[in-house]
């Protein structure tokens, strides 16, 4: 298995390349609309837990209410395009911006509490949300939701057909990784790691850690608002059941399965997680008891996740370099 | 004069675990803090590196008054620290723990990050390459790129020395550098806090063990039940007749 991890890491470029490649030819290759869907959909939910996973996995601080985020994007982009016409990149924007700043808001208490208390507010903030959806009638149209929503053009093009979507998606996808990635290995992505670390040694370092987990929140937060904001003008109709807080949970496992800390872990878990029960669909009522064993088993032969102690750069780097007095490196 | 306490007092509910502690550090000095444990040696780092806002006095810093300042922006001042019980990154490399004490040297913002500007790609190739330079001047370097965690005890001491120096600080505080390294290791951080001396370093040392304190320190502050009971050269210490109560008192 490491030799495997060590081929990957050396040639971490090509097997990106090749794996996008594989992505923007696979809708030239398949047309069965059902399986472009699920792309769609699996891509929405690489976003999602990559979004996540720089918040719980990157900077320690646990979320249970994720999927809040991912529904104020989809209202906000709605409602910007539905009744005022906006822009689909526009909307996108507007949704981004929108959530962060509600990532400040959920960012502030968070300051003050850390794992358990956390997780209760986190989770009490999407309950909220929810409830907002459901009955402020007149901004989200409650439990009726939003129909007729935009579809995405550009200079007059529509892009509605399941390919343009598709290619939208994946766009998206790797603007997401890239951004994530560039995050992660700056100085940011050192002062989040501290404080995932260690809070108490992470001020010594000269980090200000109220600063960098209001950071964390916001941009965790825009970029779920922007996979909201795209699921709504794809889908064209939203309503309060998609942003239940099962599906936070859903997004959670998913990041734990490929791994706290691991971007392609994060891809991974959210492709699997997102096929799995649709391929298990023809088994009916055993779906979910398959789906519940696979994770229990998992957890317990992996606690840490598919590839959450796989540390690419780390391999890379090792392998690269000499090991020390020979004895040592592994 | 770089560090200046007046009158420090730190007190957690009833106990006063510092007091009234007042302390003058030159430029370019060794100092000692030495003390039975529990004397508040540590206690008084955490009140010079911002942890604790003293309850009375105050904390000078290169001639500005810095008490209650916040940990972060103490390290961007100058001051850095090592801790008694090692507190590495366990999930970064030795050279990643080194750059992650570099965050006050740079200034990439997240615009920066993510497009990956010029700043930020000057920055990081900079902060490697003084992270190795560190890393090689604490004889770490074959190891930079192993987890912090997997080396050995007194490597991982140095690795959090080499962490600190990474702010560039103007005051080191070493809080117990050679506890748990044998006798060999020990002579050698000797070796090395002499030569951080030489590059200008300024040093608050805690330590017990004493040949090392009596070798290299030329100031020595001994605390005890959190009075200062004493100070002055190593001869005066290892002679002063109230140190050795202290000493011989709690041993007894
Ligand atoms: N945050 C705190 N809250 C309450 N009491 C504390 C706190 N920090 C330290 N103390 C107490 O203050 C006293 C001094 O502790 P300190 O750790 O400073 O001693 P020390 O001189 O570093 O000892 P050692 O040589 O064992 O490291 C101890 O009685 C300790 O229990
Ligand atoms: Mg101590």
């Amino acid at each position: 298995m490491n030799s495997i991890y060590q081929a990957l890491a050396k040639r971490q470029g090509l097997v990106q390349i090749l794996l996008l490649a594989a992505a923007a030819v696979f809708p030239l290759l398949v047309s069965n609309p059902y399986v472009i869907r699920l792309s769609i959909l699996s891509g929405i939910f690489i976003i999602l837990s990559l979004s996540l996973n720089l918040l719980t996995g990157f900077s320690g601080q646990i979320s249970l209410g994720h999927i809040a985020f991912y529904g104020i994007g989809a209202y906000t982009a709605a409602i910007l395009s539905k009744n005022f016409g906006l822009n689909f990149l526009l909307c996108m924007v507007a949704a981004i911006v929108v959530t962060a700043l509600f990532g400040l808001l959920l960012g502030l208490p968070a300051l003050k509490l850390g794992g358990y208390y956390l997780a209760i507010v986190t989770l009490g903030f999407s309950e909220i949300v929810r409830l907002v959806e459901i009955n402020w009638m007149e901004l989200t149209n409650g439990p009726l939701g939003i129909n007729g929503i935009p579809k995405p053009a550009l200079f007059g093009i529509k892009l509605s057909s399941p390919r343009a979507y598709y290619y939208m998606c994946l766009l998206l996808v790797v603007l997401t990784i890239v951004v994530i990635r560039n995050i992660l290995e700056s100085r940011i992505g050192y002062a989040l790691g501290t404080i995932r670390g260690d809070e108490n040694a992470a001020k010594f370092m000269g980090v200000n850690i109220f600063r960098y987990k209001i950071m964390a929140f916001m941009v965790s937060a825009g970029i779920a608002g922007l996979a909201g904001a795209f699921f709504a003008q794809y889908v064209t109709f939203i309503d309060p059941t998609s942003f239940a807080s099962d599906q936070s949970t859903l997004v959670l496992i998913m990041v734990i399965f490929g791994g706290i800390g691991s971007l392609p872990g994060s891809v991974i878990g959210a492709v699997v997680l997102t096929l799995v029960p649709e391929l298990l669909r023809s088994l009916m009522e055993y779906r979910m008891l398959i789906y519940g064993v696979v994770l229990v088993f998992m957890m317990l032969v992996r606690p840490e996740g598919l590839l959450g102690k796989i540390n690419f750069k780390h391999i890379r780097q090792r392998c690269t370099a000499e090991p020390p007095d020979g004895k040592e490196g592994s | 004069m770089v560090l200046q306490t007046k009158e420090v007092v730190q007190q957690f509910g009833g106990l006063t675990a510092v007091n009234r502690v007042s302390m003058q550090i030159e430029d370019g000095q060794i100092v000692g803090l030495i003390g039975p444990n529990g004397a508040g040696k540590t206690t008084f780092f955490n009140v010079i590196t911002g942890v604790n806002t003293p309850t009375a006095g105050s904390v000078h810093f290169m001639g500005e008054e810095i008490t209650g300042i916040p940990a972060h922006e103490i390290v961007a001042r100058g001051i850095a620290r090592t801790f008694q019980n090692i507190r590495l990154f366990k999930n970064m490399t030795a050279q990643e723990n080194v750059i992650a004490g570099m965050h006050t040297e740079s200034q990439a913002n997240l615009i920066d990050a993510i497009f990956r500007t010029k700043r930020h790609r000057t920055e990081t190739l900079a902060c490697e390459q003084k992270a190795d330079e560190l890393l090689e001047l604490v004889g770490l370097y074959a190891y930079r790129y192993e987890l912090a965690t997997r080396l050995p005890y007194g490597h991982q001491r140095r690795l959090e020395i080499a962490r600190a120096l990474a702010s560039s600080p103007k005051l080191l505080l070493l809080d117990e550098p050679a506890a748990g390294m044998n006798e060999q290791e020990t002579a050698d951080l000797l070796e090395f806090i002499r030569r951080l001396r030489g590059m200008g370093y300024t040093i608050l040392l805690i330590e017990h063990d004493m040949k090392l304190v009596m070798s290299i320190c030329e100031n020595i502050y001994v605390l005890d039940h959190g009075e200062l009971i004493a100070q002055g050269a190593p001869e005066e210490i290892q002679s002063n007749p109230r140190v050795i109560e202290a000493y011989l008192g709690k041993e007894g």
